[in-house]
């Protein structure tokens, strides 16, 4: 079994990703139309550090030139336990990640915690290819 | 011939043979691929960069080929098998005939979200999660456990009824019918199910569950209905949009088809029904 990073595989199988774009905050688009179910979204959302259900979730600001959180996600990177959680930040301001990806939460915190309930203890991996 | 049936009416058959086909893709490493393509696409669609497969116009010509691509795989297992859809808005439990033992098997267990009967169990061992983001190797489910239902045929209705195909910024922001389908604005329809089934459906890697290719085939049938409804409404944007697949740009990863050459899907299969 191999195991390459995220960044890998998107470059092999999606070639080059857009232009990286800061989402400053919610756009226009959103202002003027806001999802029906979707709850307010932080425009800036704050850092955290907490132990969640045993497990240790951190949000910040990116560090590190090229870190890929940064990427999608405004420059804000998400761990659980130390590990990356590939987060995305949409249009109107409200967050999904790799594990919860279709349903959208309002803040990276939330977004944490729902993934450690998913996980039932699971380790996040970089994604692994068979 | 390839004419793609509702779930509901399979023969024995009919599920034994693409139950078949599918854990023979499995074991020769073919549909792995699969799931490693949908990751790739789902990780670098974004809302203000280059974005294809999702939360984009190319939604569902993205998955029409997508689709069409996995079918052929499946036929050249077994001529026979073509793609069911599950329509969801009358198979809407976990009672359905869909999650049966001799069928997609059922909902996980509460420690581990394990699915433990039917083909596709971890017991079985034909099933193998490989393409994964977390630790866990065996398919999970969590059929209906975050309460919201299964989108009803009233509200499939109400999406249909949307006249425009897409409109700006042509994102998970747009209004139109599109990004009504997919899920990101609106009553929610395609992002539900997913959210419904729980486990892999709802991760990044969603075709690892094999209800995965029954709720796109319905989706795409949607698509097809919308079409019949509206016959004016035009596939938008139609050129020079920024970030996004215009009518005639070819769609990664193929490099070849365009959203002009999936807007009609007769040649490639019909559905039981009349659209
Ligand atoms: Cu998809
Ligand atoms: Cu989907």
């Amino acid at each position: 079994m191999s195991s390459i990073t995220r960044r890998r595989a998107l470059g092999v199988a999606a070639g080059a990703a857009g232009a990286v774009t800061a989402l400053a905050q919610a756009g226009p688009a959103a202002a003027s139309a806001p999802r029906a179910a979707a709850p307010a979204a932080d425009p800036d959302p704050a850092s955290f550090d907490e132990v969640y259900q045993g497990r240790r979730i951190q949000g910040g600001p990116a560090r590190g030139g090229g870190h890929h959180g940064g990427h999608h996600a405004g420059g804000y990177t998400v761990t659980i336990d130390g590990r990356e959680l590939h987060v995305m930040r949409n249009a109107d301001g409200t967050w999904i990640s790799v594990i919860n990806h279709y349903e959208p939460v309002a803040t990276p915190r939330e977004l944490a915690r729902a993934a450690v309930r998913e996980l039932q203890g699971a380790p996040l991996v970089p994604l692994t290819l068979g | 011939m390839t004419v793609r049936k509702n779930q509901a009416t399979l023969t024995a058959d009919e599920k034994r043979r693409f139950v078949a086909a599918l854990l023979e893709l499995k074991r020769s490493g073919r549909y792995d691929t699969f799931v490693t393509t949908h990751n790739a696409f789902i990780m670098s669609d974004t809302d203000d960069g280059d974005r294809v497969g999702h939360r984009s116009p190319s939604f569902l010509p993205w998955h029409r080929r997508f689709l069409i691509e996995f079918e052929e795989a499946l036929k050249s297992v077994d001529a026979t098998v073509t793609l069911p859809y599950w329509d969801w808005t009358a198979d809407r439990t976990p009672r359905s005939s869909l999650w049966a033992p001799d069928f997609l098997g059922g909902t996980g267990r509460a420690r581990d979200g394990q699915v433990t009967d039917g083909p596709f169990a971890r017991t079985g061992g034909r099933w193998p999660i490989a393409v994964r983001v977390d630790g866990r190797d065996y398919l999970r489910r969590d059929l209906g456990a975050g309460g919201r239902q299964l989108p009803t045929r009233a509200e499939v209705d109400s999406v249909l009824a949307v006249e425009t195909y897409d409109t700006a910024p042509w994102n998970s922001a747009s209004d139109g019918f599109r990004n009504h389908l997919e899920g990101w604005r609106g009553v929610n329809l395609h992002n539900r199910v997913h959210v419904w089934v729980g486990g892999q459906m709802a991760t990044g890697v969603s075709p690892n569950d094999p209800v995965f290719w029954l709720h796109h085939a319905f989706v795409d049938k949607l698509w097809a209905d919308w079409q019949a409804r509206h016959p004016r409404s035009a596939y938008l944007p139609a050129a020079g949009t920024r970030n996004v697949v215009d009518l005639h740009d070819t769609m990664r990863p193929w490099n070849d088809v365009t959203p002009a050459d999936m807007l009609d899907h007769t040649p490639h299969y019909t559905f039981d029904t009349a659209a």
